[in-house]
């Protein structure tokens, strides 16, 4: 499954302050889109606006042609799955049993798993190599553990559209790779919040850059990724290549003179 | 599949992967999909944990029917176990036995099963709801609330006997209690666990208060002391014209509950998390509070505020049986049951031929025990 999603002049303002001002973005069906920027320039809001646990305050977010911010919850989350930052807290549920919980937009309240939904969970286990883990207890995983059950939780609800903040977070670089590699196979589309440049340049379609709180640059990596944008942006100094084997552009950045 | 718009050689030291296949796999695993030892090795745990639960389930059940007769059989009369079989038996004669069994401990072995499995079962959905172990079914005000009602109907001597007039006071004064938490955590429009937490022990700081105020400007000190047996709780006044209330307020939010199993398991993942899986946490957890509420309110006027019960069996049951909430309930309410029916056991023997408040004894008996269990689980090396 996959589909198009399309923001539209998204707004969020709370207390007084606006967080997000009128971002325009799209993803392809398919594509893989990073979200970049420096810390507080907004990538987190803006995909809590998409993911629906924030309301935008003006702007529209279609996935293919529905109104996502119309839709109820259940309804969003047979399409829509995502990592938040937050982590399960203390309750002692096993690997597998939060993995399963993937399923419930596509339940009813009292509705029994199913054969085929532990086959869901099992698939989605071995993809993202834990099904070692699906007996341990979650609060007793190292935090690539934990990051690698979420992501394993998005993908056991089928969605049309993956919204992941920071999905490498935690990670050693072994399963950043493997991750983000995995995102692509999907053939699901995917935005992504990444803070690695490089890792955004090697894996993204597009990349739509983002500071305080506006959109200030999309396109391809190639396009995105200059020395004047890091410049501006992030205030730092890049030398940027293109890398002769992945031929993705390079980032090597400059101590300050 | 996605399009190849860009070069995909190998991530790292890895070998080349193409856009449109896994990730190449780490010598040693098969990159077939899910290799076939795992597929074996699931249905055997699974089937396993089921026979578990299962043993779980039997044993406690067997538990508590050994406890019920055990409560039927021991007091300050002996009855053998065999008469109280006899005396329960339709059509049996009448004998001072039977009228034992039948008027005074079957009512209150009864009502402790209803209590207990009530008060356990409200305690493990409230944990769930304010997403904190420490929660019990008394933390949201309900039993503050409860006394005071109580108190200020036995201050001030409404109804004919007290014995009518406090649990109708009680359940008065619970609901109160409800509405207003329900209020001050509804302000602003969402209800989080954090707000919710922050009302209920506002209100119960306020209603204590009050509780102490109308029974210190009581011109009768025996007040004081009815007043403090009551709020420890005891199933003393068990009377079979009282009982089909919490029972058949039960056998509706059992079943219920137990139906909201899957929504409550989300809500262990926090307030995004059970968000983003689907629910209308806000709507859900105002819905539950409500429901939970009610049946603590109906439980507390029965048999006033018996604590522990619904902190300690929710924990003891998740060491048993895990934290999902269809394996989790049920054992909650058998142990809760059991917990109570022993308890009250223990209230009118130990030092008969007077009661002991049950509270105190669930307390100084639970606290012990739950010591252990954590302690014996924390010496396995699980997260507790």
């Amino acid at each position: 499954m996959t589909a198009s999603l399309t923001l539209t002049g998204i707004t969020y303002e709370t207390d007084g302050r606006t967080l997000l001002h009128g971002i325009a973005l799209d993803a392809r069906p398919g594509e893989t889109v990073g979200l970049v920027g420096p810390n507080g320039s907004g990538k987190t809001t803006l995909l809590r606006c998409v993911y629906g646990t924030l309301r935008p305050s003006a702007g529209s977010i279609h996935l293919d042609g529905d109104e996502l911010t119309a839709l109820g919850p259940k309804a969003r989350a047979r399409r829509v799955a995502s990592v938040p930052q937050d982590s399960p807290g203390e309750f002692e549920l096993t690997v597998r049993e939060i993995v399963a919980m993937g399923r419930a937009p596509h339940k009813r309240f009292w509705e029994q798993d199913t054969a085929n939904d532990a086959s869901v969970v099992d698939d989605a286990l071995h993809r993202l190599r834990i099904t070692d883990l699906a007996d341990r207890a979650f609060p007793s995983l190292s935090g690539g553990e934990r990051q690698r059950a979420l992501v394993a939780r998005a993908l056991v609800q089928r969605p049309a559209l993956l919204v992941l903040d920071e999905p490498t977070n935690h990670l050693d670089i072994r399963y950043q790779l493997e991750i983000l590699g995995l995102i692509r196979t999907l053939g699901t589309t995917s935005l992504l919040a990444l803070h690695d440049l490089n890792l955004a340049a090697y894996y993204c379609d597009r990349i739509h850059v983002l500071k305080a709180g506006r959109l200030v640059a999309s396109g391809t990596p190639h396009e995105v990724l200059t020395p004047e944008l890091l410049a501006e942006v992030y205030r730092v100094k890049a030398e940027i290549a293109v890398h002769p084997t992945t031929g993705a552009p390079t980032i090597t950045y400059l101590p300050p003179a | 599949m996605k399009p190849a718009t860009q070069p995909t050689p190998a991530p790292g030291t890895e070998p080349a992967s193409v856009p449109g296949t896994e990730p190449a796999s780490v010598p040693g695993t098969e990159p077939a999909p899910v290799p076939a030892r795992r597929t074996g090795a699931r249905p055997s745990t699974a089937a396993a944990s089921r026979l578990r639960y299962g043993a779980v389930l039997t044993a406690l059940t067997a538990a508590l029917a050994l406890a019920v007769v055990a409560g039927l059989s021991l007091g300050s009369v002996r009855i053998p176990p065999g008469q109280v079989i006899d005396a329960l038996l339709p059509g049996a004669a009448p004998s001072p036995f039977r009228t034992i069994v039948m008027d005074v401990r079957l009512p209150r072995v009864l009502l402790g099963v209803l209590v207990g499995a009530g008060l356990a079962v409200c305690g493990t959905v409230l944990q769930a709801l304010v997403r904190n172990r420490l929660a019990d079914p008394f933390l949201l005000g309900i039993s503050s609330g409860a006394s005071t009602g109580a108190v200020v109907v036995l201050t001030l001597g409404i109804g004919a006997t007290t014995a009518v007039a406090m649990p109708i006071g009680a359940f008065a004064g619970a609901l109160a209690a409800t509405v207003l938490v329900y209020g001050l955590a509804r302000r602003g429009g969402s209800m989080t666990g954090t707000r919710l937490v922050l009302a209920g022990v506002t209100v119960s700081y306020i209603l204590t208060a009050l509780t102490t105020l109308v029974l210190v400007s009581s011109a009768r000190p025996e007040h004081f002391r009815e007043a403090l047996y009551w709020s420890l709780g005891g199933l003393g006044s068990a009377r079979w014209d009282a009982l089909w209330i919490p029972g058949l307020v039960l056998a509706a939010a059992l079943p219920l509950l137990l139906a909201l199993a899957r929504p409550l398991d989300l809500l262990l993942v926090g307030e995004e998390g059970a968000t983003v899986l689907g629910l209308d946490v806000s709507r859900f957890r105002a819905a539950v509070f409500i429901l939970v509420s009610l049946v603590t309110a109906v439980l507390v006027s029965a048999s006033g505020a018996v604590g522990f019960i619904g902190l300690m069996v929710p924990h003891a049951a998740r060491l048993l049986v895990g934290a999902t909430h269809r394996a989790l309930l049920p054992v909650s309410a058998l142990g809760g049951a059991l917990a109570l029916v022993v308890a009250d056991l223990a209230a009118r023997t130990v030092a008969s031929p007077q009661d002991i408040p049950v509270g105190v004894l669930t307390a100084l008996i639970g606290g012990p025990l739950f010591l252990w269990l954590m302690r014996s689980r924390n010496a396995q090396g699980a997260v507790l």
